[in-house]
């Protein structure tokens, strides 16, 4: 079948960089209340569109149709991609204005008879195409201690015990990608840069409700300010836009939960 | 500009071997990871079934049957050193990542729960054993992120999307008694010392040149190499390719592992959990032929015996499909709770992709090219070797794109996570002693970092100014194509000449192919270009190692050699380029420690 897609082209951008991730940039991790960029974030992304007519196959992944648009009219077609199923989190962006997996979502699932429309994810700066600049999520991650904190005075010789029910407790929030479909979908995020976003509270939750880990109070400190779950409005965008069908807002909600019964 | 870095290791990427590395190293060595990924869009993140480690946490089992397991899958072309380091280490290594946060579900009095994996037995074959300690069916995913997670503890320095380009190297005589020369006919006269590497920075264009005493290559696997593959996109050998290119030897590239069941058409992995918790592969006839192959452990039976049996299956007419075109592969039997609770990603591909409900349907599977065996020959602490095996100063590879060999001929499932973790760990080890104890590098100056660039530079400039020329994905689909039909499943000698023909006509192509991109920033169009040719580079050695392989033995079969021939090919393939450009082959002996070659049956 002959299909129409619709590219959101930005030419590459003047200024572009990336920050080193780790002993240089540390001062960075300090913690959510700080602005993490002070790069202003447009609302739409810039560029123009661009109109592509190919053939294509209903059981075709987007991700088969942005290849072999690249490999057969555009090589100048710039995106993200790696695994082509799923788990490696790469090619996230928006797909006729929701946030997806390009390789996990197909072209019969998009409806017939209209235009396909990709753009970059919303709310982080554009690099090119539908490249995106990750340090910023990358920098909400960080600020919640995303790594096991254990007690350490006695660490055994084998492994930890932990039980079914407490390893089920927190298994869902062990699916994440770091996407960025889930954050850059938050309206809450588009009008407010610095919000800490539902994929670092996601990753929150897989520590805090995992009872190996003794850090919760340091989280519950880095996600109760301005910018933390307070801010969450619950418009459940985050949730729909999960490729791992991580609940999303109810997991936000607990957090709320057990942050208020720290606090009582 | 080229920019300039000085650092005591560097790593070559950041899998699973890489960042198990980067933990170790770096705590002793000031270090740095270059990947031209995020660290987790890494391919370790698509691993599904578990990793191998002797715990005996649910049945009795022991490190000297995980040896002789690992030895007898990969069908003893495993040096036997290597697969006892392997075995001994696992409990350790399974219990660090559990230390680091790993969630592995569990058994019921809270301990690592474990499952069974195809080729893994109790008594040396008697019966399957439940030796695959597994978080789901997402193991690897759930390795990647603790491992980041502990490298942003750490505070590991990342240079994310950074592309390798190139090996500095200095010409320096390998050893006082000029050992280097006489080995086996080798013409190698001097090895490289490797003294750092040239990359490029994605996002900007630009080139930065990195010193280090200590260079450890983590780069994977090259399964783009074909076209039916669970690889990812990024897969395409670079470490290998640039190892080669700086004159030393790659090993037993001719073993590729093709795993059994890759969605049909798509050649997405479908764990071999799925058969570990109970599921049968069926032809057409419904029949489970896996009894007719490995009639002891039957589906069980170790990746290479399984995928030859379904590509028979298909070949003599029992395919399914509306062209007999695959197998399949039946969990309608399994609870739901345990598909849900054992199985759920695996499931959701055949849902997503195939449109398939594995609680009710069949789903359809094909072997698919999954794992290079061979690799960048090492020593155990993780040390390159060169043509004449003796260890190259500076240079370390671990991982898929390393060859220590502990896989041998084939692959046991489960047992590549527990490679790029012990033998990661062993590489960033000795690679920050071996720093720890050089003088410091003095920083090049602007001068030194361009002269070290330049050929970098020549060829960026020459992909970025060509104006016309062919396409890099029609000369890519074209290499792949070969490779799927000349050198996959099933080989001759006449296939294999066939590949080597094509290949040298597609290399011809490749010095002319053109790019539309030529911006500097973010330019992935010049990048799949660079990658390209690494993949032409090992499509080569592959087939010219197959070619000379005359006998069939674990992954590699050879239909105008259908037998093992212990006698006449017990040695391990080392291959390396010539000045003039063409792949020479050596040899190797086979470590032994007194496992002899039997019949392979299971």
């Amino acid at each position: 079948m002959e299909i129409t897609v619709k590219v959101r082209r930005v030419p590459e951008q003047e200024g572009a960089s990336r920050s080193v991730v780790g002993a240089e940039s540390s001062g960075e991790m300090a913690g959510a209340a700080q602005p993490r960029t002070g790069k202003a974030r447009t609302s739409t992304a810039p560029g123009y569109w661009q109109t592509y007519h190919m053939e294509a196959k209903p059981t075709d992944r987007i991700l088969d149709v942005l290849m072999a648009l690249k490999s057969e009219q555009d090589g100048t077609l710039t995106f993200r991609r790696s695994c082509g199923h799923g788990i490696c989190g790469s090619d996230a962006i928006r797909i006729n204005g929701k946030n997806r997996l390009a390789c996990k979502t197909l072209v019969k699932d998009l409806g017939p008879g209209r235009a396909i429309t990709l753009e970059p994810l919303k709310g982080l700066p554009v690099v090119k195409d539908l490249v995106v600049d990750m340090e910023p999520f990358l920098a909400a991650y960080r600020s919640v201690l995303p790594y096991l904190i254990a007690d350490t005075s006695t660490t055994p010789t084998t492994e930890r015990l932990q039980s079914p029910q407490e390893h089920a407790r927190f298994e869902k929030t062990t699916k994440c990608i770091l996407c960025a479909a889930c954050t850059t979908s938050c309206p809450v995020l588009w009008t407010n840069p610095d919000y800490t976003g539902p994929m670092a509270m996601v990753n929150a939750h897989r520590f805090v409700f995992d009872s190996r880990d003794v850090a919760a109070e340091e989280r519950f400190a880095a996600l109760s300010d301005g910018e933390g779950v307070w801010r969450c409005r619950t418009t459940f965008n985050c949730t729909e836009a999960c490729p791992r069908d991580i609940p999303i807002t109810e997991v936000i909600g607990e957090l709320k939960r057990a942050m208020i019964a720290q606090a009582l | 500009m080229i920019h300039r870095h000085n650092y005591d290791v560097v790593i070559i990427g950041a899998g699973g071997a890489g960042m198990r590395a980067a933990l170790e190293a770096s705590t002793h060595a000031r270090t740095a990871v270059i990947s031209k990924l995020y660290p987790t869009r890494s391919h370790t993140g698509a691993a599904q079934g578990g990793i191998a480690a002797s715990l005996g946490n649910v049945e009795e089992d022991c490190v000297e049957w995980h040896i002789f397991d690992t030895i007898k899958g990969g069908d003893y072309l495993v040096d036997q050193d290597a697969a006892r380091v392997l075995a001994e280490e696992a409990c350790d290594a399974v219990v660090d990542l559990e230390h680091m946060g790993l969630p592995f579900n569990r058994t019921p009095d809270g301990r690592i729960d474990q499952r069974k994996f195809g080729g893994h037995t109790r008594e040396h074959g008697a019966a399957p054993v439940r030796r695959a300690c597994y978080a789901a069916d997402r193991t690897g995913h759930m390795i990647l992120q603790t491992l980041f997670q502990n490298c942003v503890k750490n505070n590991v320095e990342f240079y994310n999307e950074f592309y390798l380009m190139d090996l500095i190297t200095e010409n320096s005589p390998v050893t006082a008694d000029d050992g280097a020369e006489s080995q086996q006919g080798n013409t190698v006269n001097t090895t490289p010392r490797i003294t750092g590497v040239v990359a490029l920075d994605l996002a900007t264009g630009d080139l930065h040149v990195f010193q280090a005493h200590a260079v450890i290559m983590a780069t994977g696997g090259a399964g783009k190499v074909f076209r039916t593959t669970s690889n990812a996109h990024c897969l395409t050998g670079d470490g290998m390719a640039l190892t080669l290119r700086a004159g030393l030897p790659l090993q037993d590239m001719e073993f590729v592992q093709f795993h059994p069941t890759g969605l049909a058409g798509l050649g997405i992995l479908l764990s071999e959990a799925a058969r570990g918790e109970g599921g049968v592969l069926r032809n057409c006839d419904g029949e489970a032929f896996m009894v007719n192959y490995a009639p002891n452990i039957k589906d069980l039976a170790p990746r290479d015996i399984v995928a030859r049996a379904i590509a028979t299956e298909v070949r003599q007419g029992r395919g399914c499909g509306p062209d007999k075109s695959y197998v399949h592969l039946d969990i309608t039997h399994l609870p739901r709770d345990v598909i849900d609770a054992k199985l759920p990603d695996i499931t959701e591909f055949a849902r997503t992709y195939l449109g398939v409900e594995p609680y009710t349907e069949f789903v359809p599977t094909y072997p698919t090219a999954h794992y290079t065996m061979g690799g960048i020959p090492t020593t155990l602490h993780g040390q390159a070797l060169d043509a004449s095996q003796n260890p190259v100063t500076g240079l370390y590879a671990a991982g898929e794109c390393a060859c220590v060999s502990v896989h041998g001929a084939n692959r046991l499932g489960t047992n590549s996570l527990l490679d790029t973790i012990v033998f990661g760990r062993r590489a960033g080890a000795a690679a920050a002693a071996f720093a720890a104890a050089q003088e410091p590098h003095a920083t090049l100056t602007s001068a030194e970092a361009s002269q070290a660039a330049s050929a970098v530079v020549a060829e960026l400039a020459a992909l970025r100014t060509r104006t016309e020329g062919e396409r890099v994905g029609q000369v890519r689909d074209e290499l792949q194509t070969v490779m799927d039909t000349d050198a996959g499943v099933f080989r001759t000698d006449e296939s294999l000449s066939d590949a080597l023909d094509s290949i040298k006509e597609i290399r011809q192509r490749y010095a002319s192919i053109a790019v539309d991109d030529r911006s500097l920033r973010y330019n992935t169009d010049v990048v799949e270009a660079i990658e390209l040719g690494y993949l032409i580079d090992l499509a080569e050695v592959m087939a010219t190692s197959a070619r000379q392989r005359r006998e069939s033995r674990g992954g590699h079969c050879r239909e105008d050699f259908p037998t093992r021939d212990d006698a006449g090919h017990l040695w391990h393939t080392v291959a390396w380029r010539s000045d003039d450009g063409t792949v020479t082959l050596g040899r190797k002996p086979v470590v032994n420690e007194g496992y002899e070659p039997m019949e392979r049956k299971y």
